[in-house]
């Protein structure tokens, strides 16, 4: 019999080449410049698409490959942990605040880091960046849906976990993480890929990922260890993308050196001020702690980052001027930011609370030169007050800043003890932001900013009541409105720990598993 | 600087004082009381005399304090927009120049916060 000799199967090289290139064409209809309007606007040159590189040639039916294999190990895993009630063997209940933390104020934003990877994609003229932020896109789907999914199961038995999405676009403090998408989404494609691809997945991701990773492997949440193990694959390939595309831009004209350079000075701020929640997560909210954001800043920038720059120097970018004060700021911001969360705990859809002795001890020893000398004192009498039936609860608004929207709670890099104050005038208007490098962001794009959906000015303006709502009535509580409007379960979602149901269910339904009475 | 944009691009402000129904933003801050994490944001009737901010508005807000009863507000000094600034308490937040948005500093010499620790 004879036998065919079938033709050789193409290499991944060469499948790659027929994915990503000579797909496209010269439109006749309509001019290229209006079929990629936005491929030009913000002044970035490109000459020759075909340069760009991507180092993982990864064609679309491999990708389908791999993360159908990925979904059904990490399903597996989800399905087992909710079967055998895996949320009984967490540390303590108080770790339950991280992760509602997380679903609220990052889960969203892999859905819309999806949307702006689709969107880049559709907008960049060049078949290489196209086919990898679609890949990315969906990456970012995948990652948002595998969170929820892996998150869905605490719903069923704690609070604060079961309106995320209505509260991103309200809750004060889900305004950080939106805004800083949004600034990036409503940017054009190229400095979506310099906020997002570069400065966001490649230079801070690490700082995000793998403290609340491991914060879920030391505090036995092998739901989320098993998303974030399954999202790290993808990680690696975003992280190349925006490497490469930075590169990219950078080699095609000497004219994108100063563009590329203030993007990153911009979003490397932007984004170290979003990361202060994973401060106050690290140094506070983990029953067992993984190390302290100082060290995480050690490690992840001042060492990986330092030279990732002293890499980049070749093209002419230098480290931006504003991670400088970071140095100066990692022995604070933890401790800043959870006595925000604290003293506004009544407004926060997740329990605070004071840190135990052994805590502080642990803390003094992680912040030798801050702790005890700024910090001790106001906690400790935090808690004897609160143990007095005195809880703190502030109940004044705070002001925020225009740009990174956190309340201004940071403070002078030359002094701790003063809040730093900075402000400009645009257009016959005060605008106040919380440090030099936001300062820096409102100035160089005012009328961006000016639009900010300040959550506080919100609600003074009185945009923040359910429908229906007639401030004017005798009696009326602003508070408990919004928190209405918040969809908040007021009582039972914000507060302290001490008290709270999550604390009496969680001890109750592990002593029924570990006991026998 | 412009923003880089497709088409023109001016946008009015979100909180413009026309926005807050006859009210007028004003932010305090108390220096060395760190125990409040950021200055406070009130919206305050521009013809509230200062001496109503001091005595009724502040300590509601500040009055969690222990040092805040020690408060004499003929020692304090002011700043606004971080420079010395000098209030009358009979004259109301209008009369005294007071605009939309205005940033003041409450120092009290000699209250240093919990244990001397600005807290
Ligand atoms: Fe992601
Ligand atoms: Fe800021």
């Amino acid at each position: 019999m004879d036998m065919h000799a079938t033709k050789k199967k193409l290499g991944i090289k060469e499948k790659y080449a027929h994915m990503t290139r000579g797909l496209d064409w010269e439109t006749s209809y309509q001019p290229m410049d209006k079929v990629f309007p936005q491929a030009t606007f913000e002044g970035i040159k490109i000459h020759d698409w075909d340069k760009w590189e991507d180092p993982f040639r990864l064609t679309m039916d491999s990708y389908w490959k791999y993360q159908a294999e990925k979904e059904r190990k990490l399903y597996a895993v989800l399905d087992a942990f909710a079967q055998n009630n895996g949320h009984l063997g967490l540390t303590d209940a108080r770790y339950l605040n991280a992760i509602k933390l997380f679903l609220t104020g990052i889960s969203p934003l892999e859905y819309v880091a999806h949307r702006g990877f689709a969107a880049a994609g559709r907008n960049f003229p060049g078949v290489g960046p196209r086919v990898a932020c679609l890949m990315q896109s969906v990456d970012e789907m995948r990652h948002a849906q595998t969170q929820i999914h892996a998150l869905s199961n605490y719903n069923k038995h704690y609070d604060g976990f079961h309106d995320f999405k209505h509260m991103l676009e309200r809750v004060w403090y889900l305004s950080v993480p939106k805004s800083f998408f949004d600034d990036a989404f409503s940017a054009g494609p190229f400095e979506y890929m310099i906020a997002i691809g570069f400065s966001f997945e490649y230079v801070l991701t690490n700082l995000l990922f793998v403290p609340f990773m491991s914060g879920a492997a030391y505090n036995g949440d092998m739901a989320t260890v098993t998303f974030g193990f399954s999202a790290q694959s993808d990680e690696a390939r975003h992280m190349t993308l925006g490497l490469e595309c930075i590169k990219f831009m950078l080699e095609q004209d000497p004219d994108n050196l100063p563009i590329v350079q203030k993007w990153i000075d911009k979003w490397a701020w932007r984004g170290v001020r979003v990361l202060t929640l994973v401060a106050m997560m690290m140094d506070y909210m983990l029953p067992k702690r993984v190390m302290s954001w100082k060290e995480a800043w050690e490690i992840y920038f001042e060492q990986n980052g330092g030279a990732l720059f002293a890499d980049l120097a070749r093209y002419g970018i230098t480290m931006p001027e504003c991670l400088k004060q970071c140095s100066i700021d990692k022995e604070h911001i933890g401790h800043q930011a959870w006595a925000t969360f604290y003293q506004y705990g009544g407004a926060a859809a997740f329990h605070t609370w004071m840190p135990s002795d052994d805590e502080m001890d642990w803390l003094s020893a992680k912040y030798p030169n801050t702790f005890d000398k700024y910090y001790r004192a106001r906690f400790t009498h935090w808690r004897d007050e609160a143990e007095k039936g005195n809880r703190f609860y502030s109940n004044t608004l705070p002001m925020l800043c225009q740009v990174c929207q956190i309340p201004m709670l940071f403070t002078e890099p030359d002094d701790p003890t003063t809040i730093c104050y900075r402000e400009s005038d645009y257009d016959g208007e005060k605008y106040h932001t919380c440090s030099d490098g936001c300062k820096h962001i409102f100035d160089n794009e005012p009328q961006k900013y000016i639009q900010a959906w300040l959550p506080v000015h919100q609600i003074y303006q009185g945009n923040c009541f359910p429908e229906g709502t007639d401030p004017t009535v005798e009696g009326f509580d602003p508070l408990a409105k919004v928190l209405e409007w918040y969809h908040f379960d007021n009582g039972h979602d914000n507060l302290d720990f001490e008290g709270s149901r999550d604390q009496a269910n969680f001890a109750a339904w592990r002593g029924m598993a570990t006991k026998n009475t | 600087m412009a923003v880089q944009a497709l088409k023109d691009y001016n946008f009015p402000s979100a909180d413009s004082q026309d926005k807050f129904h006859g009210g007028q933003l004003l932010y305090v801050g108390w220096d060395d009381h760190l125990m409040f994490c950021a200055p406070f944001a009130f919206c305050l009737p521009p013809s509230m005399p200062f001496s109503e901010l001091c005595e009724k508005v502040l300590p509601n807000s500040f009055g969690y304090h222990p040092e805040w009863a020690k408060v004499d507000f003929k020692a304090a000094t002011w700043l606004k927009s971080g420079q010395p600034w000098q209030p009358d308490m009979s004259k109301t937040l209008a009369e005294q120049g007071l605009k939309h948005k205005d940033i003041l500093r409450l120092k009290t010499p000699g209250l240093k916060g919990l244990a001397g620790s600005s807290s």
